[in-house]
Order: C-alpha cells, then sequence, then structure tokens
C-alpha cells in the first residue's frame, strides 16, 4: 500500500474515532475536510462528533478541555500553526496544569494536530511558524512525526494518551509517501527511530528534515558514517536512546526548524554535553534567534536550516575517514 | 448554607491573618447569596466551574468544608491534595471542575462540559460563574455564540459586583452584561443578588428550560463583596469605594435577610450546628498533614511521566 503522509493522519483519526466513542473533532473546516487528515470523516461519524467550528480558536479550545475533563477525547485541528499561540493560555496554563492542580483529580486527554506546520512556501511570516519548541518548554507532550508510519502511530498515542498532547506535521514533510505493507499500529510516545545507524556522527533531526539528514548522510558515506536520530516525540525526549547513539559515535549534531534561543537544539545540546559522552563540541543548525520568515522564496528558505549547513557542520568534525590508514579520532 | 459560607470565610481570613494560610484569599462575603441560591438550583449530576473567588460556589455545591480548609493550608488532606489552594479548589466528584484562577477561563469550560453532558446522552446542565471584569475577556464572549449556536445545556452567572479589583463596572463594561447575552439570544435576566430566593428561583427556571434543551441562560447577579479584593487588600490604603457605599450594600446583607424567613429559633439551631461543623473541619484541617518536597511534581502527568529534575545528584 501507497502510504502518504496526510493519508496516515486520515486513517489514525478514522480508526480512533471508530475504536472509542469518546474520541471527536474540532476544527475549522473540517467538515470539508478541507486540510486533509479530517477528510470523509464528518460523513462517517456525523456532526455529533466532526464540529465544524466558527473561528473562536480560543473558546473550542477551552471548550475541548472542558470536554475532556468530562470523559471526552477530544481532537483539534488547527489550521495554522500560529493559531497555538492565540490558544496558549488554554494549552500551557489551563489543559496542562489541570492534573497537578487538582492533585490529579482531572485528566485532559486533548490531542491538538496542526497539519502543515512550519514554512508552506509563500505563507510568509504569519504562517510559517514551527513552535514545538514553546511547548517542549512547557512541558506539554509534544511530537513531530518524520513518515507516514509515524505520523499514524504517534498520533494513536496522542489520543490514547491521558495528558494533552500537540501534534505537529511539519509541512514539508506531507508530500512524503512511504509503500507501507505492514499492519499500521500505534508507536509510543516518547521513543525515538533510528533510521540510519552509524559510527561517526549522531544527527538529531526534527520532522521533515530527518528526510534532508538521510540525503546529506547518503551523500557523506564514503567521508563518514552518519547516525540519522529521529526524536519523534520532542517531550518527553528519549534521551536514553540518544545517550545511547553518542555512546557509539560521541558526536554530534542537531538539525531543527525553529529559532534557536532556547529551542529543542539547545536542550539537546546542552544535555548531551552535560550527561552524555561527546569527543567534540557539539552544533545546532537551526533558524537563526527571532526569525519571522520573510516572503520571497529565496529569503524565505535562507532562514530555513539546509543540506549545505548540515554537510559544513558535519565536515568541520574533520577528516575522520581517510582514504588510508586508521580513524584518526579513534 | 449561606451561614456555612459566611462562617468559612471568617475562619479562612482568621487563618490568613495569623499566616498559617499562606498567598492569601479573595474572600466571598457579602455575595453568598449567589452560589448558595444557584447551587440550590441545581440537581448533583449538574457540573460547574468557578473562580479566583470561588469558596462560596465550591461549598455550595457540596464539597467538604474540612477538606476545602485543609486545602487552603496546603495539606494531604485537601480537596486537590493541597496542590492547587483557594484558586483552584476541586471536586470532581461533585461536578466541581475547578475555580480558575484566570479571569473567564471557566466559561467556555462549563460549554464543554455542557457539549460533553449532550455528546453522552446525559442529562446535565453546567454553571459557569463568572465577574462582572470576566464580561470583557473574549473568550468569555466567545463561548457565549458557541453555546448559542449549539443550544447547550449551560447557564452563565454573571456576578457583577460593581468591580473587577479595583475598576468600576461602569467605567469598563459598554452596554450591559445582559445586553451582551441578549446579543447572542440568550434569555437573559438581571437578578438581585443579596435575595437567595431570587436567585434560587431565577436559576432554577433557566437550569429546567436548559436541560429541557432549550440552550443557554444567563443571569446577572448584582451583588456585592463587603471585604477588599483578596485579603492583601489590608495591607493597602486603596480608595476606590467609599465608607458609605459599603455601609448601603451591607445593609442588603444576605444572611439576615434569609433568616428572616425562617421560623423562630431555627436561625440560632442553624447558626450552633455551622459553628460545630467548622469547629471540626478547623481541627482536621490543621491536623493534616503537610505534603512531602519530594512529591512535588508528583500529578504533573495523568499518565505518571516523571518530568526531569531542574538540577542533577
Ligand atoms: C485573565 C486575567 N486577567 C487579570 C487577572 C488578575 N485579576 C485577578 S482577579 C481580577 C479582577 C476580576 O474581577 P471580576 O471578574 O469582577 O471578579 P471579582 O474579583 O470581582 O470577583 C483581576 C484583574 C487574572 N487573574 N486573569
Ligand atoms: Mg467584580
Amino acid at each position: 500500500m501507497r502510504l502518504s503522509y496526510t493519508k496516515a493522519l486520515n486513517r489514525a483519526l478514522t480508526d480512533a474515532l471508530a475504536a472509542d466513542p469518546a474520541v471527536c473533532v474540532f476544527g475549522e473546516d473540517i467538515g470539508a475536510g478541507m486540510a486533509g487528515p479530517t477528510l470523509n470523516l464528518l460523513d462517517r461519524f456525523g456532526p455529533g462528533r466532526i464540529v465544524d467550528t466558527p473561528l473562536s480558536e480560543q473558546a473550542f479550545t477551552s471548550m475541548a478541555i472542558g470536554a475532556a475533563l468530562t470523559g471526552r477525547r477530544p481532537v483539534i485541528e488547527f489550521q495554522i500553526p500560529s493559531l497555538l499561540f492565540l490558544v496558549f493560555e488554554q494549552l500551557v496554563n489551563q489543559a496542562h496544569k489541570f492534573s497537578l492542580m487538582t492533585g490529579g483529580q482531572a485528566a485532559v486527554p486533548l490531542t491538538c494536530l496542526v497539519p502543515g506546520s512550519g514554512s508552506r512556501d509563500g505563507w510568509a511570516g504569519q504562517h510559517s511558524d514551527h513552535p514545538y519548541g514553546l511547548f517542549a518548554h512547557a512541558g506539554v507532550k509534544t511530537v513531530v512525526p518524520a513518515t507516514p508510519t509515524d505520523a499514524y502511530g504517534l498520533l494513536r498515542s496522542a489520543i490514547a494518551d491521558p495528558d494533552p498532547v500537540v501534534v505537529f506535521a511539519p509541512a514539508a514533510a506531507l508530500p512524503v509517501r512511504e509503500t507501507v505493507t505492514w499492519e499500521l499500529a500505534p508507536i509510543p510516545l516518547g521513543s525515538a527511530r533510528i533510521h540510519r545507524a552509524g559510527t561517526d556522527v549522531t544527527v538529531v533531526a526534527v520532522g521533515h528534515l530527518v528526510h534532508d539528514a538521510l540525503a546529506v548522510a547518503e551523500e557523506l558515506a564514503p567521508e563518514l558514517s552518519v547516525e540519522v536520530f529521529d526524536p519523534r516525540t520532542l517531550y518527553p525526549f528519549d534521551w536514553a536512546a540518544l545517550a545511547a547513539s553518542l555512546e557509539r559515535t560521541g558526536r554530534l549534531v542537531v538539525i531543527d526548524d525553529s529559532n534557536r534561543s532556547c529551542g529543542i537544539g539547545a536542550e539537546v545540546l546542552a544535555t548531551a554535553a552535560e550527561e552524555m559522552r561527546l569527543v567534540a563540541p557539539p552544533r545546532r543548525i537551526t533558524r537563526p534567534d527571532g526569525a519571522v520568515l520573510p516572503f520571497a522564496p529565496a529569503l524565505d528558505r535562507a532562514v530555513q536550516p539546509h543540506r549545505d549547513q548540515l554537510r559544513a557542520a558535519l565536515r568541520a568534525f574533520g577528516p575522520l575517514r581517510p582514504p588510508h590508514g586508521e580513524d584518526p579520532a579513534r | 448554607m449561606l451561614r456555612l459560607v459566611r462562617g468559612f470565610e471568617e475562619l479562612a481570613l482568621g487563618l490568613v491573618r495569623s499566616g498559617e494560610i499562606t498567598g492569601g484569599i479573595h474572600p466571598y462575603i457579602g455575595q453568598e447569596a449567589v452560589a448558595v441560591g444557584v447551587c440550590a438550583a441545581l440537581r448533583p449530576q449538574d457540573r460547574i466551574t468557578s473562580t479566583h473567588r470561588g469558596h462560596g460556589h465550591v461549598l455550595a455545591k457540596g464539597a467538604d468544608p474540612a477538606r476545602l480548609l485543609a486545602e487552603l493550608l496546603g495539606r494531604t488532606g485537601g480537596l486537590n491534595r493541597g496542590r492547587g489552594g483557594s484558586m483552584h479548589a476541586a471536586d470532581f466528584s461533585l461536578g466541581i471542575l475547578g475555580a480558575n484562577g484566570m479571569v473567564g477561563a471557566g466559561g467556555a469550560i462549563a460549554v464543554g462540559a455542557a457539549w460533553s453532558a449532550r455528546q453522552a446522552g446525559e442529562d446535565r446542565v453546567a454553571v459557569a460563574f463568572f465577574g462582572d471584569g470576566a464580561l470583557n475577556q473574549g473568550v468569555l464572549l466567545e463561548s457565549l455564540n458557541l453555546a448559542a449556536m449549539w443550544r447547550l445545556p449551560v447557564l452563565f452567572v454573571c456576578e457583577n459586583n460593581g468591580y473587577a479589583t479595583t475598576l468600576p463596572a461602569a467605567t469598563a463594561v459598554a452596554g450591559s452584561a445582559t445586553g451582551r447575552a441578549a446579543a447572542f439570544g440568550i434569555p437573559a435576566a438581571e437578578v438581585d443578588g443579596m435575595d437567595t430566593e431570587a436567585v434560587r428561583s431565577a436559576a432554577a427556571a433557566a437550569v429546567e428550560r436548559a436541560a429541557a434543551g432549550g440552550g443557554p441562560g444567563f443571569l446577572e447577579c448584582r451583588t456585592y463583596r463587603f471585604e477588599g479584593h483578596h485579603t492583601m487588600e489590608r495591607l493597602m490604603k486603596l480608595h476606590y469605594r467609599t465608607p458609605e457605599e459599603v455601609a448601603d450594600w451591607r445593609a442588603l446583607d444576605p444572611l439576615p435577610r434569609a433568616a428572616a424567613l425562617l421560623p423562630p429559633g431555627l436561625a440560632a439551631e442553624l447558626d450552633a450546628s455551622v459553628e460545630q461543623q467548622l469547629g471540626a473541619a478547623r481541627e482536621f484541617a490543621l491536623a493534616s498533614e503537610h505534603p512531602s518536597p519530594e512529591r512535588a511534581l508528583e500529578h504533573l502527568y495523568a499518565d505518571g511521566l516523571r518530568p526531569r529534575a531542574g538540577h542533577r545528584g
């Protein structure tokens, strides 16, 4: 079966709705399935569970929290990543805090899905953010799947999770297709995936950048052996898997399509520096500090991490595989 | 119940003054007729969301005063095991979805609870209590629209006590509270919030209508808080309202008004039983254990996920 990323999200929603009558979906234009993941859900599950909302993000997000507090398992689809800024109060100050503040009386099993986060080519400043780091910082479970199979499995787990989870589907990953010969299944949150094993450098790549990292790793294979590490869940992060990877490689590059200061890249570097084996200073490739994506295509691309930067960062570790003789780093 | 809420707040004020309750409270004294009147119109299965000034709502919906007091004291015997305090007191087993520290936040949460009940095929009404200050929160106005569009079983109760902290409602709310509700097609009534029976009967009508599928209702209860906005106000010299104004409203105190309706002798009997109940609550709460610091982040995640510590070793 050929599975697209968007179809995988659609399958995950369909299967979750079919499996549990408490699951329901809120969002804008979801009845028409405009963004893709909610296509045909209204026909199959009806307006009682597939709720086309007015453009009142704060109220319908709070409403979903009220529904989650009283036995429902709502999913909200957000049309634009920056809508999350509008509902930061609801997600961070309400949903995330209820369990602790009520002494464990309440849980908020709410999933927020952002299909198309990051740059969508030509959508400019207010439609191109990738604010996953904010949620990881706040301690809200945060998921960024890179592949259709992972998108399916992680969205299923997010919906089943008793806590709020934000799932970012990077716009640049939506065109990815996979030939799937296995049964799609939930994938636990908090477990990383090594897409390519390597022995010289670990590249932690977030979301769609996993595919760029794989391409660069292949290209540089004659020079160095790159392990491509996809955290999949940014919070909680699979630190044990990263430590194991760095035991093997001792070198780290993070490539992360979000702003630099206090970003997830910074957290990965800091944790690796504090707790893990490193034989060289780690590096990160990110958007610049305070980035606002400019409209003009060349400027938009200039602000996003790209393959040249990754190549340069990897080569900066020095010649690790000289054509003849011993590996100098060992 | 009026007596219990008043007595509870007086007891809590004493414990704030003696330093046993940290952080202070937002006293409900003066507004009791609203919480007691509305909650008297509710059925056990109905749900409420409350505010930073929430003790009255929480008690009137049936929470145990001993456990509420233990919560204010940050003890493990508290409603929230000492994790919430005054501004987050909740008892989900009684449909109390929590006091809330953010002004206006409870409105849309109650709308969600009402939607949820309808989804589950359950006959439950949700009540959102909020102040006049919340009338200017966008999310609250958005939630009026959603509740009206979807004809949800929810009752919005605006406790207009005349001030948002020091800001007079007269200088902050354009038009009127009931006019705002009416603009969304929600039946709205203005009620004497110092008269428990008037509040109860208005709430009962709205609850009955909502439960029968008639959609949301809105009550603006005109009331007044006799104490400061927050217990800290005693330490400040604020001049946002005159002593005469406070005295005028104190003359409308809902307690003597309600007591006058009781058969002779009963009021004194109720007073004595409340006093006894509160004495026991105090004893329970002060004897309840303090939570241990190693458990500071317990309950952060419903699945038991343990966050990383803020330091190593
Ligand atoms: C959204 C928000 N803004 C500001 C505050 C700070 N604050 C707490 S209570 C309060 C006044 C609220 O007034 P009102 O809604 O009338 O309730 P009352 O205190 O009169 O009961 C303010 C400004 C807050 N907690 N939440
Ligand atoms: Mg007020």
